[in-house]
């Protein structure tokens, strides 16, 4: 039998999906961390964006610390952090929510700090106080390249948890992992498949948000110079930072 | 060095294994050059075609957006399994890295030939480049810059994508990672977490240098 039929095979076979080890557990597994880490991200990377951006000190090194945090290799930390408590998955949340915090943190920051300047002024004149034009203002302009650094932080952390699977993290990694051990090519191709389907549902959901949250007419013109949403903190292929 | 016979890491510490460093850190170097060369040679021809025909540009940003939002593992294993690569050579691997270079060089080439100033062009279709002398004189070598940009950017992270290789027992300095854990060697995973920012630094500084002595003109203008 060829792979594709062994992995539909694999795939539609009811006692695969069901159980403590089934698909769906590592699904749930899967978002679990993933939400986890990201939300932690959040609460760290958010605020410190917001004001940042908002009081424009420190900004310069708001994207430094983004950026070095970039070059650490993750995936070593990784290995590295789980041999410090083996039977825990603390270590693994950490490394992802570190993970996670540049793209919110260098996004939110450009974000707020890029709103023109006039629609500030414009806001200060009619009387608003700083907490309404940050939260009033500056955020609902900024909300899609918000959104867009949550959503790279997300891709990202994704993908990196899959990795994690070969350091005993459940999730759709053990799929991968397990099946290559035993060398059940069905079963590695499936949970392949269900990550990357995982990958592309959580930036599809996001571009959708993304839409609806754009304060600003979306641009018509296809073939002008990069999405402006994407410049200040590309994605990293493959969704893994070093 | 002779790289079919990998040395093998003994004992705790670094002592007497730096070979298995520098092995492993010239299989990830290879790996790394491949996948580029590879990637630049593919992307080289889709980025003019997308700068030629305007149209086959955002059909080509859709696909490349798919694939890049593809997990790199699981990337590797569909490339592997899927379209009969192997999961037990580094085949797919490269090819996977080379596929994520190709979505970052034609996204650069394209934007960097677009950022050239019409008057520009104009001027050299004026004292009578042909096209095809036009671009290689005039629009690429203006389009260096966003070039390099964007052989920057595939350079750093497919020099950290190489190690998820390390998952499925290759993958460069990635394997001193997974070794280590599996062996309960911290020093060996921490010789492969150095080697490997050390290589990107080098890479990305080759890169730098390389893209100033190929655009004198940018630093006579800063001086000035």
């Amino acid at each position: 039998m060829d792979i594709l039929s062994e992995t539909f095979g694999w795939l539609t076979t009811a006692d695969n999906w069901w159980g403590p080890s089934g698909i769906l557990q590592r699904i749930w597994e899967h978002l679990q961390y993933s939400l986890l880490a990201v939300g932690f991200a959040l609460l760290i990377a958010l605020p410190l964006g917001l004001v940042i951006g908002h009081t424009g000190r420190y900004e310069p090194g708001a994207f430094a610390v983004s950026g070095a945090a970039r070059a650490i290799p993750s995936l070593g930390l990784l290995v590295l952090l789980y041999r410090v408590d083996p039977l825990e998955a603390w270590p693994a949340i950490i490394v992802l929510t570190v993970l996670a915090i540049p793209p919110i943190l260098a996004n939110t920051t450009a974000g707020i700090g890029g709103v023109d300047a006039a629609a500030r002024d414009a806001a200060q004149g009619m009387g608003m106080r700083p907490a309404q034009v940050l939260f009033g203002v500056e955020v609902p302009l900024a909300a899609p390249l918000i959104l867009a650094g949550i959503r790279s932080s997300l891709l990202q952390v994704i993908a990196t948890a899959t990795i994690a699977a070969y350091i005993g993290l459940g999730g759709l990694g053990r799929f991968v992992v397990d099946g290559f051990a035993v060398s059940d090519d069905a079963m590695v191709y499936g949970g392949s498949i269900i990550v990357a389907a995982l990958a592309l549902l959580s930036e599809g959901m996001f571009v959708f948000a993304q839409r609806r949250v754009s304060v600003t007419r979306p641009r018509r013109e296809h073939l002008g110079p990069a999405d402006p949403v994407t410049i200040p903190v590309p994605t990293t292929p493959g969704g893994v930072i070093p | 060095m002779n790289l079919a016979r990998p040395p093998s890491w003994s004992g705790f510490s670094i002592d007497g294994n730096w070979d298995v460093v520098w092995y492993w850190t010239l299989v990830h170097l290879r790996i790394t050059i491949i996948a580029l060369v590879l990637g630049a040679v593919v992307a080289f021809p889709v980025g003019l075609a997308g700068y030629r025909w305007r149209r086959t540009y955002p059909v080509f940003l859709g696909v490349s957006n798919v694939l890049y939002t593809i997990p790199s593992l699981s990337l590797i294993v569909l490339l592997g399994l899927g379209f009969g690569l192997g999961l037990l050579n580094d085949r797919p691997l490269i090819v996977a890295l080379a596929i994520y270079t190709l979505a970052i060089l034609v996204r650069n080439l394209v934007e960097g030939l677009r950022a050239v100033p019409e008057p520009v062009t104009d001027a050299a279709t004026g004292v009578g480049y042909t096209p095809l002398r036009r671009l290689l004189r005039v629009e690429l070598p203006l389009a260096l810059p966003a070039i390099f940009a964007g052989l920057r950017v595939a350079a750093v992270s497919t020099i950290s994508l190489v190690s998820v290789g390390g998952v499925l027992g290759r993958g460069g300095l990635g394997y001193l990672f997974f070794e280590g854990y599996r062996r309960n060697r911290p020093t060996e995973i921490v010789a492969g977490i150095i080697a490997s920012i050390l290589l990107a630094v080098v890479v990305d500084l080759v890169l730098v240098f390389s893209r100033r002595a190929m655009t004198p003109w940018i630093r006579v203008r800063a001086a000035r």
